[in-house]
């Protein structure tokens, strides 16, 4: 264990201090003018606890459940992370840290995975944490009846046995060296285990709050739980998750002190809410990545060329200035950004038209009319966005038919369904995670049908692979394939933009999820 | 009498028949959109095989008229069954909704109702004046702006710059009368603007209408002033109409305001209507739109009542 997890800190650093260095410029340039100051300048603050934390999302509904297996959006994980803990955890400084879990270790051949478990942890109802809770738990999203969207996350484990009270067994199918970092994962829960199976709806954890009330769609109410086992963290008496999912009815809750913190500021009005001396707007530089995928089995972007002239035909930095109004940063036509581990530094591909026309002509096509299914489901500008697409596109003598779908039930009837569409996907802990779940030939959410043999081979020997140089290559090899020859254009990473007043006091701001890695109210404090 | 209780007897049996249809179709619309609730609730993350094993633990692989039947079978049990997404009893969640509905609804009756007819027996009193033409210009405007766009305005005035009343309306249950009202005025305030123009324009039309009928001619003659003329004579057979535009209206303030409830963060049934829609909720929808639905037929049923009450004549038509 100590091999993987020493590497991997090694690997990181330098690309942290690299990415903190950018979120600062970036927090700085986009508010100059004004009094903000950059997202972390308040780390040096010290933390004091006790206040009401009132907390504004976008993402609740009416629908929303108490099951981790159900945690949908923002709103949830949130709540999630305030009343559960989780075996691991990704921390401010995008590392994985043990949370219920002290240590792990993998075999030699990472198939099997020990977990020692935390001792003294107790959960909400008073009884202590042992290794039947984490089995129950885990099981709870496997099986042939799961109805868990962590489903495939999980599917990949044989067996989950104990060894003693406070030892889990993990035993895969196959060796994965990034085991410890799925267990990190908003829907691997821990809950207590009567007789085996775990109450899903039950709101019991061992989390830093205990559930007070919950009505979905409006608000969950949490209080500090006494017997919480980290002494630095959960600072707060309590906490409100408020549903707001009307940008400006939050903006407004914000502006006039009715909430402490909202979520996705609108980037349209950011400008003017930056403005307000009595707010704090923080931008945080993360690797969720908008895109537009492909059907590479289909007419006529099965041609490589076809693919590539589409990829050069898109002006990222025009879409990142206008779309994202600045709040993000170019992609490279691969999902894996600076905040991963075996981040490949590519060269940038650049908006060309000639270079564009030239592969058209290389597939055979003097010009191209194609049709582009969106919709504002998939992020607020999306439309906007395919737009921008299609008039840079046309330079290239590539006609763009941007088709608007409805948003109710795109990601059922468009996605994955038509040749060519648009999508999102938030950052996952490791590549190979993200790989497994978007690229390998059978994965569930291939939305691009891509089907590589060389790229197929390497994920899977990398996934086992324990020399950290070797793997790295490996990791590096294949964003390049994606950049060469998959289906997707990848213009752009978007940065999580979210407000709060000037009472609330944080460290760094982690970029693994929106909202400190949905760790807000764990986290964050009112300044004393 | 008796013939004042059969027409209502045979109305509500023609409402239980149009509930009974409306139930039919919002089972089938709903069942024709796309995807069901087993893929919005996993959404991105949908595999076949989890949207097969949750289809399967809902007992949606049924066919559609048994699922429809077992769904009539509990409602005559009194049972609405439970939700699809939270497997909380469809009732319990309609229930403090519909409190928080009906209450929006009445405060905004109450300002919108009285003031509608005060403006619109002003404007016919005075027809054709200054002030008719500003209390018609100023309803119109106000009527032909969109919800959202009232309800941001009055939010930016009198919640954020003004600071009187906070901008999101978040009751609770057990809230005190008066910190209610200081909640809710202002989505009261902007249903008034929504409502008040068409019930003012309706009483101004019906009132300028009888005015020229000759009974009225007499009671002028007789001497009598403008105030009783409208209130004595005009006004009792006026009522058929403008109660009718009333009873919409009201209506209207219980089903159509999911604009405003969103925009003020108001937990009513609005709001819970177009979630469970998004997530093919379907008891939840059912039961929805069924107080939906018969909101409307009471309403109108009321306003029928009241009408021939009003104006016996209407029972013997000719």
């Amino acid at each position: 264990m100590k091999e993987v997890k020493c590497s991997a800190v090694k690997a990181g650093i330098t690309r942290r201090s690299f990415l903190g260095m950018g979120g600062a410029l970036g927090v700085a340039a986009t508010s100059a003018g004004s009094l903000v100051l950059p997202a972390f300048a308040s780390e040096t603050a010290t933390p004091a606890r006790g206040g009401h934390f009132r907390l504004g999302l976008s993402r609740g509904s009416t629908s929303d459940t108490l099951n981790p297996a159900h945690f949908a959006d923002v709103f949830m994980q949130s709540l999630g992370f305030a009343i559960h803990n989780y075996l691991t955890e990704i921390d401010e400084e995008g590392q994985l840290k043990g949370e219920l879990a002290e240590s792990w270790e993998p075999s030699k051949d990472a198939k099997q995975w020990v977990f020692q478990l935390r001792e003294g942890v107790t959960f909400h109802d008073g009884r202590s944490l042992t290794s039947e809770d984490v089995v129950a738990s885990f099981n709870h999203h496997r099986g042939d009846d799961s109805t868990s969207a962590a489903k495939g996350m999980v599917d990949p484990i044989e067996s989950i046995t104990t060894d003693g009270p406070h030892k889990v067994v993990f035993t895969l199918k196959e060796g994965n060296a990034d085991f410890a970092y799925i267990t990190s994962d908003y829907h691997l829960a821990i809950l207590p285990s009567n007789e085996g199976k775990i109450d899903p709806a039950s709101g019991i954890g061992c989390g830093g709050f205990k559930l007070k009330s919950f009505e979905p769609g409006v608000e969950a109410v949490v209080e500090r739980n006494p017997d919480y086992w980290k002494s630095d963290r959960a600072w707060f008496d309590s906490v409100s998750f408020l549903s707001i999912t009307d940008e400006a009815a939050r903006t407004n809750a914000l502006r006039t002190g009715q909430i402490d913190a909202m979520d996705r500021v609108d980037l349209k009005t950011v400008n003017l809410l930056e403005m307000d001396p009595d707010i704090q707007v923080n931008t945080v530089e993360s690797d969720q990545i908008y895109y537009f995928p492909m059907n590479v089995q289909a007419k006529p972007f099965d041609d490589n060329n076809v693919r590539l002239a589409l990829k050069h035909a898109v002006d990222r930095e025009d879409m990142v200035e206008r779309v994202l109004k600045g709040y993000g940063r170019v992609a490279n036509d691969h999902p894996i950004g600076g905040s991963y581990r075996y981040f490949a530094d590519l060269p940038q591909r650049q908006y060309d038209p000639d270079k564009a026309r030239h592969y058209l002509k290389k597939a055979g096509y003097d010009s191209l009319n194609l049709d582009l299914s969106t919709s504002d489901a998939v992020f607020t500008g999306a439309v906007d966005a395919a737009v921008l697409y299609k008039e840079h596109a046309a330079d290239a003598g590539i006609n763009i038919n941007v088709i608007r779908e409805p948003a109710d039930g795109y990601w059922e009837n468009v996605w994955m369904k038509r040749p060519w569409c648009m999508s999102y996907s938030s950052p996952r802990g490791t590549a190979d995670w993200f790989f497994s779940q978007y690229f390998a030939g059978d994965a569930s959410w291939n939305d691009t049908n891509w089907n590589n043999d060389r790229f197929n081979h390497l994920l899977n020997e990398a996934r086992s692979e324990l020399d950290e140089e070797r793997r790295a290559q490996m990791y590096a090899e294949m964003q390049s394939l994606i950049h060469e020859q998959g289906g997707r254009v990848s213009p752009m990473f978007s940065s999580y933009v979210s407000a709060a007043n000037r009472k609330v006091g944080h460290g760094r701001i982690g970029t693994n999820r929106d909202m400190d890695g949905n760790r807000i109210a764990e986290r964050w404090w009112f300044k004393g | 009498m008796d013939k004042l209780l059969l027409t209502v007897a045979k109305r509500v049996g023609l409402g239980l028949i149009t509930l009974w249809i409306i139930s039919l179709l919002i089972f089938l619309a709903v069942e024709m959109l796309p995807g069901d609730i087993a893929t919005e609730i996993l959404g991105q993350m949908a595999t076949p095989e989890t949207v097969a094993s949750i289809r399967e633990k809902l007992g949606l692989e049924q066919p559609l008229h048994v699922r429809y039947w077992d769904w009539m079978l509990g409602i005559f049990q009194g049972d609405f069954g439970q939700s699809l997404a939270t497997d909380r009893d469809v009732m319990d969640m309609l229930d403090s909704r519909l409190v928080n509905t009906l209450y929006l609804a009445g405060f905004a009756a109450a300002v919108s109702v009285p003031l509608a007819l005060a403006l619109g027996i002003t404007a016919a009193l005075y027809r054709n004046s200054v002030v008719d033409r500003a209390v018609s210009m100023f309803t119109l405007s106000a009527i032909s702006m969109p919800e959202f766009f009232i309800a941001y305005v009055l939010i930016l005035f009198v919640a954020v710059q003004l600071g009187w009343v906070p901008s999101m309306s978040k009751v609770e249950v057990g809230m005190p009368f008066w910190e209610r009202l200081h909640m809710t005025l202002l989505p009261a305030l902007a249903l008034t603007f929504v409502t008040c123009a068409h019930m003012m324009r309706m009483t101004r039309a019906a009132l300028i209408n009888l005015l020229s009928s000759s009974y009225i001619e007499m009671a002028r003659l007789k001497g009598l002033g403008a105030w009783q003329v409208i209130i004595h004579h005009a006004l009792p057979n006026a009522w058929a109409p403008i109660v009718n535009v009333i009873a919409m209206n009201l209506a209207y303030l219980i089903t159509g305001v999911v604009v405003v409830e969103i925009v003020f963060v108001y937990p009513g049934l609005g709001q819970l209507m177009v979630d469970s829609v998004s997530k093919r909720d379907l008891p939840v929808v059912q039961a929805a739109s069924l107080i939906f639905a018969a909101t409307y037929i009471l309403f109108n049923l009321v306003a029928d009542v009241i009408a021939i009450v009003s104006n016996p004549k209407l029972l013997h038509p000719k």
